[in-house]
C-alpha cells in the first residue's frame, strides 16, 4: 500500500517574517517531520497551472500555511483547487505564544528558526488529526 | 522621486531556484535598491487582492523567477501589471555551472552567490529603466 500523502502549501509571503516563516516551517515538515507523508506545490502555480495543478487540494487533504491574516494560500487553494482540510496562521500563532516579529524576514536568526520549528509542530499535529479523523 | 519600482519573487518552494529568487529580490530591495524598490506578496496577487492589483498595475514590476514555469511574470501578465523585466534563476544557472546550489530552506553557499550575481543583473537593469525613464520624459 502506499504511504497516505497531505499537502502543505505556504504562502511563502514576501511583504513580512510570517510569511518567512511560513515557508521553512513547511520545508522543516517536508523534510525532517513527516517526509513521507508530505507534498507540497509553489502556490503561484495554481493560478497558470494545468488541470494537474488545479487537482492538488482534490488529490491530496490539503493544509494551508499562511503568514497573516490575509491568508493568502487558503484563499488560492480554495478559489482555484478545492476546500482546505486545516488551515495555520502563523501571526496568529507567535501572537498567542507571544513570539511576534521574532526576526529579519530576509534570513531567520535564532529565534526566528525557533519560531518556524514550532509552527512545523503545529502543521505536524495537524496532519496527525487529519489522519485519525479524516478532512 | 520616481515611483518605486516593485520587484515580485515567485519564492517557490520545491528546489533551491525558488530561494535563490527571494533572496536575490531582498538583496535589491533591501540593499542594493533601497528606498526606490519595494517587494509584495505573490500570493496576494494570486487570490486576486484588489490593492496588489492596484500597485501592479500603476507601478513598473520586475518578477523574478526560479524556473521556465514564470510564475511570478505569468501572475503579473495575468493582473494586468506594468511589467518593466524579468529574471530566471535557471538562466543565471546555466551561465555558472560551477555552482551547484542544493539546499533549498536555508540557502547553501552557492545559492547565495548565485543571488548576488542575479541581484546584480537586476540592479543593473534597474538603472537602465530610470535612464529609459528619463529619456523618454
Ligand atoms: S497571507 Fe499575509 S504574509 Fe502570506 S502572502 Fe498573504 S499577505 Fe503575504
Ligand atoms: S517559477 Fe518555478 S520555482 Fe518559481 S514558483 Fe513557479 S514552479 Fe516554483
Amino acid at each position: 500500500m502506499s504511504t497516505p500523502k497531505i499537502g502543505i502549501v505556504s504562502c511563502s509571503g514576501e511583504c513580512c517574517v510570517e510569511g518567512t516563516i511560513s515557508r521553512i516551517a513547511t520545508r522543516i515538515v517536508l523534510e525532517k517531520l513527516r517526509p513521507s507523508n508530505t507534498v507540497t506545490i509553489c502556490l503561484p502555480l495554481f493560478s497558470i497551472g494545468e488541470k494537474g495543478e488545479r487537482m492538488f487540494a482534490k488529490n491530496f487533504a490539503t493544509i494551508a500555511v499562511d503568514g497573516c491574516e490575509k491568508q493568502c494560500a487558503k484563499n488560492a487553494i480554495e478559489k482555484y483547487s478545492g476546500k482546505t482540510a486545516r488551515s495555520i496562521v502563523v501571526s496568529d500563532l507567535l501572537k498567542k505564544w507571544k513570539m511576534e516579529n521574532p526576526s529579519p524576514r530576509r534570513e531567520l536568526n535564532k529565534k526566528g528558526v525557533e519560531a518556524a520549528a514550532k509552527i512545523a509542530e503545529e502543521i505536524a499535529v495537524a496532519m496527525d488529526d487529519i489522519f485519525t479523523r479524516g478532512r | 522621486m520616481t515611483d518605486p519600482i516593485i520587484v515580485i519573487p515567485c519564492s517557490g518552494i520545491g528546489k533551491a531556484f525558488g530561494t535563490i529568487a527571494r533572496d536575490a529580490t531582498y538583496s535589491v530591495v533591501e540593499d542594493l535598491k533601497k528606498g526606490t524598490t519595494e517587494t509584495i506578496c505573490l500570493s496576494l496577487l494570486v487570490m486576486g487582492d484588489e490593492e496588489a492589483g492596484r500597485l501592479v498595475k500603476s507601478h513598473r514590476c520586475i518578477a523574478v523567477d526560479g524556473c521556465p514555469n514564470e510564475c511570478s511574470k505569468k501572475n503579473l501578465v495575468l493582473s494586468g501589471a506594468k511589467l518593466a523585466a524579468n529574471f530566471r534563476v535557471v538562466d543565471i544557472l546555466r551561465d555558472h555551472r560551477d555552482l551547484k546550489p542544493s539546499a533549498v530552506t536555508f540557502i547553501d553557499e552557492a545559492g547565495r552567490k548565485l543571488a548576488k550575481i542575479l541581484a546584480d543583473k537586476i540592479s543593473t537593469r534597474i538603472d537602465e529603466l530610470d535612464q529609459e525613464g528619463r529619456v523618454s520624459k
